[in-house]
């Protein structure tokens, strides 16, 4: 029973792991992206009807990515070339994102022949749960390790690749540099508008992975309208949750995962609680984090000085 | 390229000042490109976008009936614009209106669904201070730890949103969870006691609306108050400096900023939906800091805006059932304009200058 609910949230914690880690390169970077939300909903359909067409998951993930950097270019282009309002830009590009996917979904959906889209079965295998002969039926740690989709695999890999980059590599601590003192880093010889545009499409797109799990693989195959589902919004408040730290955006991710599906195991026997406790919890508890660090003033977890503050060279 | 490393190809260079007709014209054409960039889109859906954007326009005044659902998109987006530009005036970045629309809408209920039996008008007043006062409080909470911790509001008031949301859902299932209703739980509908009078077809809410408009612009242009929040917008240093209580103004601020959205939330609750709804916000708060923004936070800006909005909404609920087409159209063309908009104000700003060969 333990071992399902830990199962449970880690599935359920992988999409918002995605939307964590690209939300955090871009606030990395100096650049409070409210538009995780749309790229993830630009990827969630972009991805969906690759896989839909082309029966493949490489392809899929790819549109799904480049869906999402699409998004993430226009607020590039918006915030960082044409210095517009950040949090503006960023909530007009939720706002639009999930516009366009849901628009495109429904368009897809009246011209298909049974007006239902279904992946195919070659994805549909290819993203189902792994089996590895030999360590999934290992008791206890094979169902706990080596018993998710690729989808899985991949959201902690990239976050692990993330941390090595921002923690151990020289380029990594250059947009940390950035993101504290863009004008201290440009003077260093950092080329900020290169390294600001990188980290911003590269975490647009992995949001837009996320998405794609949100609609492959949480609606069993089948789209639906509005896929993503707040799942966005969330994530913002993870980073958060995980002071800008991607090793901890990963036991976060799980964590608020588990907060998602409580209400389903938590023993009816202890205590009933309403399901909209539940559900309110994730959100109750990322308010108390962001009032308490505010309040410790702790230097270490804190946003990267610079977010939602645009920079223009000639104005240091 | 040039060789010398130093000089930039493309450099970005301030301009001092441009005269308010150009600054105008070039917002008039980032529209006319808006317009024309969502005009492309429907081209490559295979659609004419001319008969598509006729076909919004017409759907929206075509009929007595079609003109008075458009000013019933038109209220709530309104109000709850013209709370937001009062806080994004002070740069306090309120993405809460959702939030302080729903608490006020859930203040307001609880006198509509329990007190009916009080007098008309007493009701409807109560149930609007009501509104006015959860939703004021709902917007005090990230403004006092704001002023007093410096705290994240952006983070916190989008949080507030979601919390918001799930104590109707509490509600609706719990507490206030309609006995008469079998199958989805939802909430009583108000007897018609508590519900706001038609004016002209339309309930009575456009009437504040639009004299809040007037007491929105008298406020921030003519009054210390007013003055007091550009101040703080501009710089809190110098507000400090000239012997300004910020705390003070920002806590005022927000408490009024929440308390129109919270009446809002009441007016669309009494009015519209005739019972607490969890989509009584239905994603307005949002669309709000984009009119606001698409205003210049100017209120007959803002008047002007979300009727233009509005058709758009209205419009493309017609266009879904002419053409199949989605109505989440006018979400992907509102964005498109606010993308424009905020892309040509760099052009007002700013230019690029091309380098020429060896420098400058």
């Amino acid at each position: 029973m333990f071992v399902k609910f830990l199962n449970a949230a880690v599935f359920a914690g992988t999409p918002l792991l995605f939307g964590t880690t690209g939300e955090m390169m871009n606030e990395k970077a100096g650049h409070l992206n409210l538009g995780v939300e749309g790229m993830m909903a630009m990827g969630a359909c972009a991805g969906f009807m690759a896989g839909y067409f082309y029966d493949s998951i490489l392809i899929a993930l790819l549109a799904a990515f480049l869906a999402g950097m699409l998004g993430a270019l226009i607020y590039a282009l918006l915030t960082i070339t044409f210095m517009a309002n950040q949090n503006v830009t960023g909530l007009t590009l939720s706002i639009f994102g999930v516009g366009i996917s849901n628009f495109a979904g429904e368009f897809m959906l009246v011209n298909s022949a049974s007006n239902t889209l279904k992946l195919p079965e070659q994805i549909t295998a290819q993203i189902s749960n792994i089996n590895i002969p030999g360590l999934t039926t290992v008791p206890v740690l094979g169902p706990l390790f080596f018993q998710y989709n690729i989808f899985v695999y991949l959201a902690v890999l990239i976050a692990v690749t993330c941390g090595i980059y921002y923690n151990n590599t020289k380029t990594g601590l250059n947009v940390r540099a950035i993101g504290e003192n863009p004008g201290a880093a440009d003077a260093a010889g950092i080329k900020v508008t290169k390294l600001k545009y990188i980290n911003v499409l590269a975490g647009g797109g992995i949001c837009g992975l996320g998405g794609a799990y949100c609609s492959m693989i949480i609606n069993g195959g089948v789209w639906m309208n509005n896929p993503v589902n707040g799942q966005g919004w969330i994530a913002v408040a993870l980073v958060i949750f995980a002071s800008w730290k991607p090793y901890r955006a990963i036991f976060g991710s799980f964590i608020f995962g588990a907060f998602n599906i409580l209400k389903y195991y938590f023993p009816k026997t202890i205590i009933t609680l309403p399901n909209a406790l539940y559900d309110m919890l994730p959100f109750v508890i990322t308010a108390l984090v962001l009032v308490m660090t505010s309040i410790r003033k702790s230097k270490e977890n804190q946003q990267p000085a610079s977010c939602g503050v645009n920079y223009y060279r000639e104005e240091r | 390229m040039n060789k010398k490393g130093h000089v930039p190809f493309i450099r970005i260079v301030k301009i001092s000042e441009r005269s308010g007709k150009d600054t105008l014209k070039i917002r008039i054409a980032a529209f006319i490109s808006a317009l024309a960039a969502g005009g492309l889109f429907i081209l490559f859906l295979g659609y004419n976008p001319i008969e598509l954007y006729g076909t919004i326009i017409s759907g929206a005044f075509r009929s007595k009936m079609a003109f008075q659902a458009t000013i019933r998109f038109m209220i709530p987006l309104l109000m709850s614009s013209l709370g937001v530009a009062m806080a994004f005036k002070m740069r306090f970045w309120n993405i809460g209106a959702e939030g302080q629309i729903i608490v006020g809408a859930v203040c307001a209920s609880y006198f509509a669904l329990f007190h009916d039996t009080w007098p008309h008008f007493l009701l409807l007043l109560v149930m609007f201070a009501a509104g006015a006062l959860g939703g004021g409080l709902w917007g005090l909470i990230p403004a006092y730890f704001k002023s007093k911790y410096d705290t994240n509001e952006t983070l916190f008031t989008l949080m507030l949103n979601y919390i918001a949301l799930h104590i109707i859902t509490y509600l609706r299932d719990g507490p206030w969870k309609d006995p008469g209703s079998s199958g989805f739980p939802k909430i009583a509908r108000f007897a018609p006691n508590a519900q706001l009078d038609k004016i002209l077809g339309v309930h009575f809410g456009w009437i504040i609306a639009l004299i809040l408009v007037f007491i929105v612009f008298i406020y921030l242009r003519y009054t210390k108050h007013g003055y007091e929040i550009s101040v703080v917008g501009e710089s809190k240093s110098t507000a400090k400096y000239a012997g300004m209580d910020v705390r003070k103004i920002i806590l005022r601020t927000m408490a009024i900023s929440g308390g129109i959205c919270g009446i809002t939330g009441m007016i669309q609750a009494a009015g519209s939906d005739m019972t607490l709804a969890s989509s009584v916000a239905g994603g307005v708060g949002f669309t709000a800091i984009i009119v606001s923004w698409l205003a210049y936070l100017n209120p007959f800006g803002i008047l002007l805006v979300s009727f233009l909005f509005s058709v758009l909404e209205k419009g493309s609920s017609v266009m879904q059932s002419a053409y199949g087409l989605s109505t989440y159209f006018a979400s992907v063309l509102q964005g498109i304009i606010l993308f424009f908009i905020l892309g040509c104000e760099f052009f007002i700003r700013y230019k690029f200058v091309v380098s020429r060969k060896g420098g400058r």
